[in-house]
């Protein structure tokens, strides 16, 4: 079998379309996983312990079970009890809770490497609760941080394949239907291949820079 | 076990009513008793060192009093009012988050390690308290901020980020921030043990400057005995989670009367 040329330029426009779906869905995933997760930190750390043992409890169900089946769950179970998602919502909503309970983990560590020093010296001058986590706490615990978040955003990225088993037109769902169709493989996947490659490095490196950039901005080398 | 507390008073009154009062004031850890009955009163503008082997409880009684540990038994009172206790229905119970919030605004600390904020620089940490919490405009802020870092000498070094200062640096911009919040008592938690010889004499040159300028009320934990002799209006030596003896500095360090207290001080100066 040899490549063909004609047929990569031929598919190509579509492969980009869909690698535009792919990340947007690994955007909005993530972009729900970001705020969800530090909402999972955060109710770990309040004074109400029922409220931390149920968002542990939910936090390891989460980490504990496959993504694929968080995904059809939320799509094929949701319907039974009346609650009818189209597959970019029920997919943002499964994939995005599923990296949230991994980023709270991030965001946990994060927040505990922050010096107990720092909540005494935020009483001493009297701040409350909210403005300690918010001015002193989390920008300090986001360095150490960027690095997983970083990691998981790119993992996020690669698991948006998942996403084709409910219908999402992402980069994996066009190449089977561009394969299929004309009854060719080497070219559709080769291409999800390399599309995969490319974008993974460029953020991975793209993350180190981040990181360097706020510890920087934050005067804390 | 709740503590009987109605024979304390809801707040004090009378002619000479103490900047601080610590009033059998009790602190364990289990079964470990760190304060044990303790009664010490502080008088406004007053500047009390509190010196004693480690483990006997010095600083405990400052961050008591900063509300960083909460009190086993017993009522502290500042400025007259009580700051552990609130009172309610005539009696006094065991104050709630909001009104420790209110009762601590009247104190200030400075720390061993200093704990500035490592994301701001120095002038930002001293106007991150008063903008927050006293609701100074940043106009405001800034001019307050700056006039205190000129104050300890540290204006130079106003946009220097902690990373960037040295330990003696970063103390005295640790005494500017609490300053700047205004408070009427203020606490120093061993503020020269982790400097380096060289720069001790920088930071205890601030704290000469402000008890003899501004006569704020001050309590001072050290192991600088020297230092505790020249600037203390009264030393109390702890011992055992009990103040084994105060005095005036004069006749605590030459005339030690408890045999606790001579051999603390014996052993301190062959150590020197």
């Amino acid at each position: 079998m040899q490549w063909d040329f004609a047929f990569t330029a031929e598919i190509l426009p579509k492969m980009l379309w869909a690698t535009g779906n792919t990340l947007l869905a690994a955007g909005m995933g993530y972009a729900i996983a970001v705020v969800i997760g530090l909402l999972f930190a955060l109710a770990q750390r309040t004074p109400l312990r029922i409220l931390t043992y149920i968002t542990r409890e939910i936090v390891e169900f989460i980490r504990s079970t496959p993504l694929v089946l968080q995904i059809f769950f939320v799509y094929y179970v949701g319907p039974e009890y009346g609650i009818f998602l189209s597959p970019w919502v029920a997919g943002m909503i499964a994939i995005g809770l599923h990296y949230a309970a991994y980023l709270s983990e991030v965001y946990r560590g994060g927040i505990e490497s922050v010096p107990k020093g720092q909540w005494e010296a935020c009483t001493a001058i009297n701040l409350t609760t909210m403005q300690t986590y918010r001015r002193i706490v989390l920008p300090q615990a986001l360095p150490p941080s960027i690095a997983g978040m970083g990691n998981y955003l790119v993992s996020i990225f690669k698991d948006t394949p998942m996403l084709s088993v409910i219908g999402v037109a992402e980069l994996m769902q066009a190449a089977n239907a561009v394969g299929g169709q004309n009854y060719r493989y080497l070219e559709p996947y080769t291409m999800v291949g390399v599309i995969f490659l490319v974008i993974s490095l460029t953020a991975a490196r793209a993350i180190r820079w981040f990181e360097a950039t706020v510890r920087r901005k934050l005067g804390m080398q | 076990m709740m503590e009987d507390l109605s024979s304390y008073p809801l707040e004090l009154v009378g002619p000479d009513i103490p900047m601080v009062r610590f009033m059998k004031v009790r602190k364990s850890y289990g079964d470990l008793i760190v304060l044990d009955n303790l009664n010490l009163d502080v008088a406004p503008s007053e500047m009390v060192s509190i010196i004693g082997p480690s483990g006997s409880g010095k600083t405990t009684v400052l961050r008591m009093l900063m509300t960083l540990e909460t009190i086993n038994g017993g009522v502290i009172y500042v400025d007259g009012k009580p700051l552990t206790h609130m009172p309610k229905n005539g009696v006094l119970v065991r104050a709630d988050a909001k009104y420790l919030r209110k009762a601590r605004s009247s104190i200030g600390m400075c720390f061993q390690h200093f704990n500035l904020f490592p994301h701001m620089t120095a002038l930002q940490n001293c106007m991150e308290g008063p903008v927050l919490v006293l609701g100074l405009s940043r106009r405001e802020a800034r001019e307050r901020a700056e006039e205190l870092l000129l104050m300890v000498g540290m204006i130079d070094k106003k946009d220097q980020h902690p990373s960037r200062l040295s330990g003696g640096q970063q103390q005295r911009v640790a005494i500017a921030r609490a300053l700047a919040m205004r408070p009427k008592v203020m606490l120093f938690d061993e503020v020269t043990s982790a400097l380096d010889p060289e720069v001790i004499g920088e930071v205890t040159n601030v704290i000469k400057d402000l008890v003899f300028k501004h006569r704020l009320t001050m309590l001072m934990v050290t192991h600088q005995m020297g230092f505790a002799r020249d600037i203390s209006d009264r030393v109390c030596f702890f011992y055992g989670g009990k103040i084994e003896e105060q005095d005036s500095p004069a006749e605590l360090f030459s005339n030690p009367k408890s045999k606790r207290t001579q051999q603390f001080l014996s052993a301190v100066k062959a150590a020197d």
